[in-house]
């Protein structure tokens, strides 16, 4: 009996402990939490404030405050966003092709097949995509200004996906985890390596192609630095560089702008957010097979 | 003996592995150029005329590629890219300025187009690059038509086991000891039997024979060979065999070969084999869906490379080793080589007044300090963080995941832009924390005590923004520990924090050592969170001085940046910190990417 109570003890001990030490991890997550959500409530909060309509305010609640869909009206009607946002979609469209199906390929050729240059390749790309990429960036924009494509958005897509087989890797690496038996069978079944990639690696892919397409759908939406460059004509503009040139013509003073650029970052994030939860579930599992072994 | 037999083939292979790079680029080249010394009439006139070799053998439509392809390139060098690779090499990157003369016919100034560096040194990376293409291109004509050499002649000998000769007999394999003095071996596509002394008496091949006297008398044929005998030494006589060029066979043709002594015994033996024939057009378009499929998957992804990568890496390389800034920016001026002078400009201390060794210096200890921090505390508190969401016990995990994931799907440069405006002087954080007037902290600003306020808010911001992406990647390893680990651990009575000090970490370094590494070189170039927060900024004047621009926050990559977008650009010096940023980037990768399990056993997952 005396045994049987001190073993009900020590379980009850041990099950208080692990509830203290539960509720501290509760405490802990819902800071930090909250600290995570706090600046998209901020971003959310000013994009809906319609006055004041400045980044100054006194108070984090002030007086005046008035809350509206001000900032949006204005975003739509006094700046050039719409036509931002329709170029965004077009780059992001035509470059997120372009640049999965150019990954695709390269990390099938380098998983897949064997041949004399894979290796020396294979580093010699490994080494080009480590020099940082502004570096050339005047030389890429003499090279489109020879060949008469700056200013459009067409270079931006060729810009973006030009360089998209030196992110291979992570797409190898899965590649590399496919099983070889199926490609085998497929070989005595008289498959040629255009049938092997079209009908057995691509729909066994799923997974990668959409963290794929994923990333190389939202690096348009982000990218300021090379719109910046090659891109002058306001109405060429992506959304980032527009959102960007908004608020950044004068640097940390808050204007008028801030509001309404709060309103294009809620929705530029609105929809990547709704783009990224959706498919989530991909974009973890190609992080996870792909990246790290 | 050049005979390798079934057994040894293996080992030769890996002796050919074995061998250095170096020696074996050596054996290609010897081979492609005794393959063009010894080779037929069609191989050398294509080194001339590109695709006339293919063109004789039948392959026109292949024939007629290479040679437009020569066409293509002689015009774009005469027309265009010979200038620029002329001035490209004459040492000096053009010499003269555009001026304006008046003219006093048409009473106008009158512009004489300079030459213009910028545009000679692009045009002149352009053409280089072309010029190795067509080189490229060249050599794959030319070893096709040695290829096709072979093919046509007597291509190679396999030497089987035994065979019946024509009289019924099983022979043994020509490696046998009986036959050990007599030899043949395979040269630029001819076979050359050696026989030892005087054995002379019937050559049997393909069933058809003839006295060897015969032979040596001159050009003997047998069906579709032809045999001479060419060098008679102390060793014995050599014969060379090859394919009679008039004659095309579809058919793959084997030829036993015998050579019999005077009294009828056996001399030397060996197995001819012709593998195949000049492929046709269509032949070679269906390799590239098949074994060569790897040629149209890389071709314009490379391409891309070549365009919007190599080339302005070269060209910015190039930009290294000149003078061009803004004292000497095309077409108002001109710029030329300078040899070393940026490189010794930058590891100066002193001269001309500037510091810039110093001001290196710092910018690149900031950089290594804030890759190290920005690398390490996104993973371990990441780590940390995913570890208690992924507790057993603990609910809601859906919502804390969600909570942190959220900061990943808003695009870095609203929330840096928006983390810069929250943390401006005038900013939300200080109307929260109750700062005014003159307690406002200035969070990005603040430059006294080496900048520490905004150095210190910079990598606090940077885990905001890199935590979640750690915890994203660190729930999916963590599910695969084997839960048998925690269990022996928590039996032998270890606490929480051992078995995240032992078992865990541990488990998380080895599998993403790789992660960690490419996230350190990735912060190394980390451009975003520095140029959206702080600009780089705030001014220092230690920094600053000297005319070297560079900030308190700044690392190489933004400092890079400013110099070439400065209102006094200075691109041969963003050049030489750009080439610095790749040693120390690539030395960094390369070490991780050749010790990673990864690429040493990439097959070990099939």
């Amino acid at each position: 009996m005396m045994k049987d109570t001190s073993v009900k003890e020590k379980l009850f001990g041990q099950k208080v402990r692990s509830g203290i030490v539960n509720g501290i991890i509760y405490v802990i997550l819902a800071v930090l939490g909250i600290l995570w959500v706090l600046p998209i409530v901020y971003l959310l909060y000013t994009a809906f404030r319609v006055t004041p309509s400045t980044g100054i305010i006194y108070d984090v609640i002030p007086p005046d405050l008035e809350l509206g869909f001000g900032n949006f009206v204005r975003l739509f009607n006094e700046t050039m966003f719409p036509t931002w946002l329709g170029n965004t979609v077009l780059v992001a469209v035509c470059s997120c092709a372009l640049t999965t199906l150019f990954i695709l390929m390269v990390s099938y050729a380098f998983s897949r097949m064997r041949f004399k240059l894979r290796k020396p390749l294979m580093n010699v790309m490994l080494v080009l995509g480590m020099f940082p990429g502004f570096m050339s960036m005047i030389a890429v924009y003499f090279i489109l200004k020879a060949m008469g494509l700056t200013n459009s958005l067409f270079a931006l897509i060729l810009v973006y996906s030009g360089g998209a087989a030196l992110s291979y890797y992570i797409c190898k690496g899965f590649f590399d985890t496919l099983p070889r038996s199926l490609e085998e069978a497929a070989i005595l079944d008289g498959a040629n390596q255009w049938t092997i990639f079209w009908r057995v690696t691509i729909p066994l892919a799923k997974p990668i192609i959409v963290y794929t397409v994923l990333t190389s759908f939202i690096s348009p939406w982000c990218d300021f630095i090379f719109v910046n460059t090659i891109i002058n004509d306001a109405t060429k503009y992506t959304v980032a560089l527009g959102l960007y040139r908004l608020i950044n013509a004068e640097k940390s003073s808050f204007s008028e702008n801030f509001t309404v650029f709060c309103a294009g970052a809620t929705i530029v994030g609105g929809l990547i957010t709704a783009l990224f939860l959706s498919m989530q579930k991909y974009y973890v599992e190609g992080v996870s097979s792909g990246a790290v072994k | 003996m050049d005979i390798t037999t079934n057994e040894t083939r293996p080992q030769a292979a890996a002796g050919r592995a074995r061998e250095g790079l170096i020696v074996r680029a050596g054996r290609k080249v010897k081979e492609f150029f005794l393959g063009i010394a010894h080779g037929s009439l069609a191989t050398k006139l294509s080194c001339l005329f590109m695709g006339s070799g293919q063109m004789m053998r039948g392959q026109y439509i292949k024939g007629a590629l290479y040679l437009l392809i020569e066409v293509l390139f002689v015009l774009y060098m005469v027309f265009f890219g010979g200038r620029y690779l002329g001035f490209l090499f004459s040492g000096d990157l053009g010499t003269r300025l555009g001026t304006e003369t008046w003219d006093e016919v048409t009473q106008s100034f009158v512009y004489t187009q300079g030459d213009n560096s910028f545009l000679i040194l692009l045009y002149g990376v352009v053409s280089i690059i072309v010029l190795c293409l067509f080189i490229t291109v060249w050599c794959m004509n030319v070893s096709g038509n040695i290829r096709n050499d072979k093919i046509c002649n007597i291509a190679g000998i396999a030497p089987p086991q035994s065979y019946t000769d024509a009289l019924g007999r099983i022979v043994p394999g020509v490696a046998s000891a009986s036959l050990s003095e007599n030899s043949i071996c395979v040269q630029g596509g001819r076979i050359k039997l050696t026989l030892a002394g005087d054995v002379g008496g019937v050559l049997e091949i393909g069933g058809e024979r003839h006295a060897v006297e015969e032979i040596e008398a001159g050009v003997t044929r047998f069906g579709a060979l032809l045999v001479t005998a060419v060098e008679t030494t102390e060793e014995g006589t050599m014969y060379e065999l090859y394919r009679d060029e008039n004659v095309f066979s579809r058919e793959y043709l084997q030829y036993p070969v015998y050579l019999y002594t005077k009294d009828g015994a056996l001399a030397a033996a060996a197995f001819l084999r012709e593998c195949g024939r000049v492929s046709t057009f269509r032949e070679d378009c269906k390799q590239y869906v098949n074994k060569k499929f790897y040629v149209p998957l890389l071709v314009v992804p490379l391409i891309g490379l070549l365009v919007f990568t190599v080339m302005p890496l070269i060209f910015m390389i190039l930009i290294a080793f000149t003078n061009y800034d803004y004292e000497h920016t095309p077409p108002g001026a001109l710029f030329d080589w300078v040899g070393f002078a940026n490189f010794a400009k930058i590891f100066s201390i002193g001269g001309g007044g500037s510091n810039f060794l110093l001001v290196f210096l710092r910018v690149l200890a900031w950089t290594f300090i804030w890759a190290i921090f920005a690398t390490f505390t996104n993973y371990f508190f990441g780590m940390i963080l995913a570890l208690m969401i992924n507790k057993k016990g603990i609910k809601l995990k859906m919502l804390w995941r969600t909570m942190f994931v959220i900061a990943i799907a808003v695009p870095q440069f609203v929330t840096l832009l928006l983390m810069q405006k929250i943390l401006d002087a005038d900013g939300i954080l200080n109307v929260i924390l109750g700062l005014t007037g003159d307690n406002k902290i200035l969070w990005l600003g603040d430059s006294s005590n080496w900048a520490i306020i905004p150095r210190v808010t910079i990598i606090v911001v940077n885990m905001w923004i890199g935590i979640p992406y750690t915890i994203l990647m660190c729930s999916g390893i963590l599910m695969n520990i084997p839960p048998e680990m925690y269990e022996a651990a928590r039996l032998d009575g270890a606490n929480p924090f051992q078995i995240f000090r032992n078992i865990v970490l541990p488990y998380m370094l080895h599998v993403t050592a790789p992660y960690l590494i490419t996230q350190f070189v990735g912060n190394i170039n980390n451009f975003n969170v520095i140029w959206l927060l702080s600009g780089g900024g705030p001014v220092d004047n230690i920094n600053y001085g000297g005319g070297s621009k560079a900030q308190a926050t700044d690392l190489l990559v933004t400092w890079l940046y400013r110099l070439t977008t400065d209102v006094n650009p200075q691109y041969n010096l963003a050049s030489v910190i750009g080439i610095i940023i790749f040693v120390i980037s690539a030395a960094l990768s390369l070490i991780t990417f050749n010790r990673s399990k990864a690429n040493k056993n990439e097959e070990d997952y099939q």
